[in-house]
């Protein structure tokens, strides 16, 4: 009976690459160009010229601490996911502890629990006023970037832990065999394996990071988001500013994605 | 750390930081609910729908997960109580005020709906075919399979996407402090404020955010062990 069906059932095809000519995606492309030429012609542009540069300052700013917050997020998150899986009780707790706190606030909170709130305890002690640091610690980015590198520390401490588990035993096991401490395998074959199981997840939590930049606006960081509001407040359009800014950051999300997918495809991998 | 301030009677914060929780929680309860609605319709329309309502879909979760969700509060915010007032004026009726509540679950719904139809799409794609299938066998109709068949036999595969999307929800009411909604993360900003104790109120609101995350933990863990009773335990 079951190898009837076998036979009865079509051999599987994969879905037809569907092309982007077919006659109803032309129809629709023309459709969002027709409201794309309205949008530019009708809609009031005259003052993107006087803002164009800090316009491109704010993406600056914002593409800077997209990758910054990223990488030493993603080098928090290391030892994070480590002390997760392996790390004596103490550790394990607090590091749980931690991504549990940050992945169960808004960022929006802890943004301003940070400038404000410490930013207002740092003003008390005249030892931290009077000391190098304070030039700094008087800017609004450095708690920009603390919250922003946290939040991705956390949410990607959780992917690590995940992937340090995953490593097969088997790779372990054969590293011991071949006499390696445990060091030498940590940084032999734990780690690589474990952040290379961790890639296809980097890309979707970039996105997210990406789009968690604009809340440092709130707390003065001049970036694209902070560009446009003040755009807003001068020329007192509604709609405008944030079109562009929705586009801004539709491009930034396309490139990210692509740049991504291109990695990916040249780190070598075998299926699962 | 004074935690008078936190007190529920006026001279304290407690009352007001109480009143901003329960407005968060109606927006995330709102909007998770308006963003399953889209979701269904979204993740059928994906499915089953034809070549033009599945592209303009596709445009659709791609937008939106694709902008930040604090731009798109904003727009959506002003353009959909714009839209509202342009409708109420074409059918010739007076402009109203939109409460900031339900423009608040709107927002949240719509951003909600993207994810929530690509969790549902997955969770619909993962039921084997055949139960489909028999029960249109049984000529039922497509409503009735959905009700019957599909949104049941889909709900083990998609607890934990819709979970993760509660929290989500939860999280993104702080956003609507920045249009001045006053849900919890605003109202605690002006209890700092105006008492310029930052921390103890940042860090109470804090304390409260982390509860609702972990009540709906709990929550979560008794839904899920419920649907997917019946199933093969993992190994």
């Amino acid at each position: 009976m079951i190898k009837d069906e076998a036979t009865i059932l079509p051999a599987y095809k994969p879905p037809k690459a569907r092309s982007l000519l077919e006659p109803h995606r032309l129809f629709l492309m023309a459709v969002f160009a027709g409201i794309f030429a309205c949008a530019v012609i009708y809609m009031r542009w005259d003052w993107l010229p006087k803002y164009q540069d800090r316009l491109i300052a704010g993406i600056w700013q914002t593409l800077v601490l997209l990758f910054t917050t990223a990488f030493f997020g993603f080098l928090l998150a290391v030892p994070l996911g480590l002390a997760q899986v392996t790390g004596p009780r103490p550790l394990k707790w607090l590091a749980n502890g931690f991504c549990t706190i940050i992945r169960g606030t808004p960022l929006l909170l802890q943004l301003w629990l940070l400038y404000y709130g410490l930013g207002s305890l740092f003003a008390q002690f005249p030892e931290i006023r009077q000391s190098f640091m304070w030039p700094y610690l008087r800017q609004a980015w450095p708690y920009g970037f603390t919250a922003l590198m946290l939040s991705f520390a956390a949410y990607e401490g959780e992917v690590m832990r995940g992937a340090f588990a995953g490593v097969p035993r088997g790779e372990l096991e054969a590293a011991r065999a071949f006499g390696m401490g445990r060091f030498t395998m940590f940084r032999r074959i734990w780690l690589p394996r474990a952040i290379q199981r961790s890639l296809p997840t980097l890309n979707g939590e970039t996105v997210l990071q990406l789009k968690s930049t604009p809340l440092v606006a709130t707390i003065t960081v001049v970036d694209t988001y902070a560009v446009i509001s003040k755009v807003r407040q001068d020329t007192f359009l509604t709609y405008e500013p944030l079109l562009l800014l929705a586009l801004i950051y539709l491009i930034l999300t396309g490139i990210l994605v692509a740049g991504f997918r291109f990695l990916e495809n040249r780190i070598p991998s075998r299926g699962a | 750390m004074d935690l008078s301030l936190l007190a529920l009677s006026p001279p304290g914060w407690g009352g007001v930081l109480l009143a901003g929780l329960f407005s968060s929680l109606q927006l995330a309860v709102g909007g998770y609910l308006l963003g399953l609605v889209i979701g269904i319709g979204g993740a059928s329309g994906k499915l089953y729908g034809g070549p033009i309502v599945r592209d303009l879909l596709e445009v659709y979760t791609t937008l939106v997960r694709a902008i930040p969700e604090l731009v798109l509060i904003l727009l959506l915010y002003y353009a959909g109580t714009d839209l509202v007032n342009q409708l109420m004026h074409l059918l010739g009726l007076p402009s109203m005020d939109i409460s900031g509540l339900a423009a608040g679950i709107f927002v949240i719904g719509v951003v909600q709906g993207a994810y929530s139809t690509e969790v549902l799409r997955g969770a619909i794609k993962a039921i084997p075919a055949g139960e489909i299938e028999a029960a249109r066998a049984y000529g039922m109709s497509p409503l009735l399979t959905l009700r019957r068949v599909t949104l049941p036999a889909m709900l083990p595969y998609a607890v934990p996407g819709l979970s993760n999307l509660w929290l989500i929800a939860t999280k993104d009411t702080a956003l609507l402090a920045v249009v001045g909604f006053s849900e919890l993360t605003l109202v605690t900003r002006q209890a700092a404020g105006s008492t310029k104790h930052y921390m103890t109120f940042f860090l109470a609101a804090g304390a409260l955010y982390l509860a609702v995350t972990l009540v709906s933990n709990v929550i979560i863990g008794m839904i899920e062990k419920r649907a997917r009773r019946g199933m093969v335990r993992e190994a």
